[in-house]
């Protein structure tokens, strides 16, 4: 079965539900988890990339495209993450954090290929051996995103991306970044406390611990 | 195979404590153990043949007096900078020099203060003979001083650099600047609402080295024979002293005294805990009655600068002063300047201090770079594995600091003789590692911890490996905290001289025991030489350390210290 699917995924800190979602996001589809801060988006984040610290309790299974991806690594699960922030590794150029995303077995000509394509695809062809700190916020959240989608990943989790930007780059990179996962037909993720992000994004909109989603009006 | 490899990893906070706590428990028994005549005739003829020393009053009571009194003032001195300087100029210039500072040896510190306090020194020269009316210098005892005054003042010069490192490390964790904002805001004085507001909290965190520096004050060797009294010297001197004695006559006494010592240290301690605890008392007392303190400020303010800018001084001016000696030709009393400049001695003396360079400097980069490779895996065992360090491992880390050292080394002396490695550069190496660990794990720990954690989680998310993630991102992302550490590694190996000194049994000799050994003939210029050197040596680590990153990442921006 193809997408992502969260199985009664909860999480406990002491007597507490932080997180309890069952539901499934199908290929191309966009699924928003939104709510205030404090309530439990960033645990259910760190709790389907795997980065769950000490001193909560999870339960449930989180399966993609048929793998149970629950036990492994962040490493082995295959979900691409992207931040608020860019977070791009300030000592790599951008080819450097490019190709730190690239699977190793891409090699050689391929490997500098593969990354000249995504450069111009992105609208930032000459771009490979910028310093990033040189780069504009909407230029460092295409790198972001380039750098994600090279490390071929079946699902894309999206933690209140590019909020920083103004309105306006803000919308132009989210329009980039959803596009591209629904081209791909990758399953996302999109965590956010504002309303404007999960209106743009279109999909179902679902609180952190509050089971089954719901469908806005309208849609 | 990689199973084994994340086991051993795992274990490494476990073995970096072991590095340090085994050889200081069999330090210390096998220091005490001659003691109480065990090896001999056991009995405890020893400690009465100590008693017999008739210098034993005097030299413990040094040892207490010039220990608290170099703490009490560097900690005096520390705690007004930080409440009353942060925003002038002056802060920034004490920032800026903290570094140079601390790689400076104590050695060379000494040695530098020695030629400027002493009767021929340059103070008297720059005011002889038009103000004095010396033509020959005067017969005072400036230096080695009874009182063992220059000796405190060498101490709290070399002290307020780390008790500032440490200090600025702990203050991010106590929200200084808005808690003493709020402070004068309710009509407190700078200083007054800074030790109310600020300090209780800065002093939970920097207790331990308070600690080490009264340990160290106390049990100086190298500086206590450059600049404390000689008749008799202190107590960490005269069992120095004793020990270095080729008769080995003397080991069941020195080891008596050994133990005495550190009842000594384990008495200030208990002193300086009780000091602690009265100090809390009056500061709540004080604060609760609202005591504002608004006029104490016009007091200390000048206060703290003079005494700052006396630090700065008598530490740059003296080794200005080394440096000077080493090129001077004819410089005779009470000249301020050399007649003549000459290159003699360096061209003299360059292969003897080429060839003692080449093993402080090995000798250091070997260990600092053991040291180093210990830290990052203690540091990367506690990522992975989510450990988190006890309290009680942070006392082991402080213990060979606080471990007065001529109460564990001579055991040491000895294991290395039965094990047929003493005078062996590696048992030196070995030695200095137990006191390179902690300032290393010190250094590197706070700025690995501090690295951003989202990286890491990027680049799982990219498919890294957790040891993708360490050598891709985060060792070259802080490549300067690590060279630092390193470079913090380099300056305390530089700068050990006891363990060198017993271990090393007269065989390894480096810039620093060739130094202090020099001191006692009087050749200015020879000395000079040498503390220079051994100066230079930590100073290039620091360099490196500053320098390095900037050309490797120089075209990376987001890489530029904040």
């Amino acid at each position: 079965m193809r997408g992502l699917r969260l199985d009664r995924l909860r999480v406990m800190r002491g007597g507490t539900l932080l997180v309890d979602l069952d539901l499934d996001v199908a290929p191309g589809e966009v699924l928003t988890i939104m709510g205030p801060s404090g309530s439990g988006k960033s645990t259910a984040l760190a709790a389907i990339m795997g980065t769950l610290g000490p001193g909560v309790r999870q339960s449930g299974r989180i399966w993609l495209d048929g793998r149970d991806v629950t036990g492994l690594p962040t490493r082995e699960r295959r979900i691409g993450l992207l931040f608020q922030e860019d977070v791009l590794f300030p000592h790599l150029s951008v080819a450097g954090n490019l190709g730190f995303g690239l699977p190793a077995g891409v090699r050689g000509a391929e490997r500098r290929a593969r990354i000249e394509t995504a450069l111009e695809q992105a609208d930032l062809a000459g771009f490979a051996d910028r310093d990033p700190a040189t780069l504009s916020g909407g230029q460092r959240a295409r790198v972001a995103l380039l750098r994600t989608l090279l490390a071929e990943p079946a699902a894309l989790l999206l933690d209140e991306p590019f909020s920083r930007l103004d309105a306006t780059l803000r919308a132009q990179i989210r329009t980039f970044v959803l596009e591209r996962a629904r081209q791909k037909g990758l399953p996302v993720i999109l965590v956010s406390h504002d309303p404007e992000d999960a209106a743009a994004a279109g999909g179902r909109v679902v609180a952190p611990a509050e089971g089954r989603g719901s469908t806005p009006e309208g849609t | 195979m990689r199973q084994r490899a994340g086991g051993l990893l795992r274990q490494a906070p476990r073995l970096t404590l072991a590095l340090m706590l085994v050889p200081v428990a069999a330090g210390l028994a096998g220091t005490i153990a001659p003691a109480f005549g065990l090896g001999g005739t056991p009995g405890l003829q020893s400690f009465r043949a100590l008693a017999d020393w008739p210098g034993l009053g005097a030299a413990v009571r040094l040892s207490l007096v010039t220990g608290l009194a170099a703490t009490g003032l560097s900690l005096a001195l520390t705690l007004l900078i930080l409440a009353l300087l942060p925003g002038g100029r002056i802060f920034g210039a004490v920032l800026r020099l903290l570094s140079p500072l601390l790689a400076v040896p104590h050695a060379a510190v000494a040695l530098g203060l020695a030629f400027l306090i002493a009767p021929s020194g340059w103070i008297v020269r720059a005011l002889s003979p038009w103000a004095t009316g010396w033509d020959t210098p005067p017969d005072l005892l400036t230096l080695n001083d009874p009182a063992g005054l220059a000796l405190i003042a060498g101490l709290v010069a070399k002290e307020v650099p780390f008790l500032l490192l440490m200090s600025l490390a702990a203050l991010p964790q106590t929200d200084a600047p808005r808690r003493t904002m709020l402070a004068q805001t309710l009509g407190y004085g700078r200083a007054a609402g800074w030790a109310f507001a600020v300090l209780p909290a800065l002093y939970a965190q920097i207790r331990l080295p308070c600690y080490a520096v009264l340990a160290y004050s106390m049990t100086a060797v190298e500086m206590a024979m450059i600049l404390g009294p000689t008749r008799p010297p202190t107590l960490a001197v005269q069992i120095a002293l004793w020990m270095a004695d080729p008769a080995l006559a003397e080991r069941g006494r020195a080891a008596a005294a050994a133990l005495l010592q550190l009842t000594l240290v384990l008495g200030a301690l208990a002193l300086w805990r009780t000091g602690e605890l009265v100090v809390r008392r009056v500061l709540l007392g004080a604060a609760a009655r609202g005591w504002r303190g608004a006029r104490l400020d016009r007091l200390l303010r000048p206060l703290t600068l003079a005494a700052t800018a006396l630090v700065l001084a008598a530490v740059g001016v003296g080794l200005a002063g080394l440096a000077l000696w080493s090129v001077a030709g004819l410089w005779s009393f009470p000249d301020s300047l050399p007649q003549t400049m000459s290159l003699r001695i360096w061209r003299e003396a360059a292969p003897d201090l080429a060839r003692h360079a080449a093993l402080t400097l090995g000798l250091g980069a070997a260990v600092a770079g053991v040291a180093l490779i210990l830290a990052l895996a203690c540091l990367e065992a506690e990522q992975r594995h989510a450990l988190s360090p006890s309290s009680r491992a942070m006392a082991v880390l402080y213990l060979p600091l606080i471990v007065p050292q001529v109460a564990f080394l001579p055991g040491l002396q000895v294991a290395a003789l039965g094990l047929g490695l003493d005078g062996t550069p590696l048992a030196v190496a070995a030695a200095h590692l137990i006191f390179v660990l902690p300032y290393v794990f010190l250094s590197l720990s706070a700025p690995w911890r501090a690295w951003d954690a989202r990286i890491g989680t990027v680049g799982a998310a990219l498919g890294a490996s957790p040891g993708r993630i360490f050598w891709r991102l985060r060792l070259p992302m802080l490549m300067r905290p690590v060279l630092t550490a390193f470079a913090v590694g380099l300056a305390v190996s530089v700068g050990q001289y006891l363990p060198t000194l017993l271990i090393g049994g007269g065989r390894v000799t480096t810039l620093t025991t060739e130094a202090v050994a020099l001191s006692s003939g009087g050749n200015r210029r020879v000395v000079g030489a040498y503390a220079l050197l051994q100066m230079l040596l930590p100073a290039a680590g620091f360099a490196a350390a500053l320098v390095l990153p900037a050309l490797v990442f120089r075209r990376r921006r987001g890489m530029r210290a904040a």
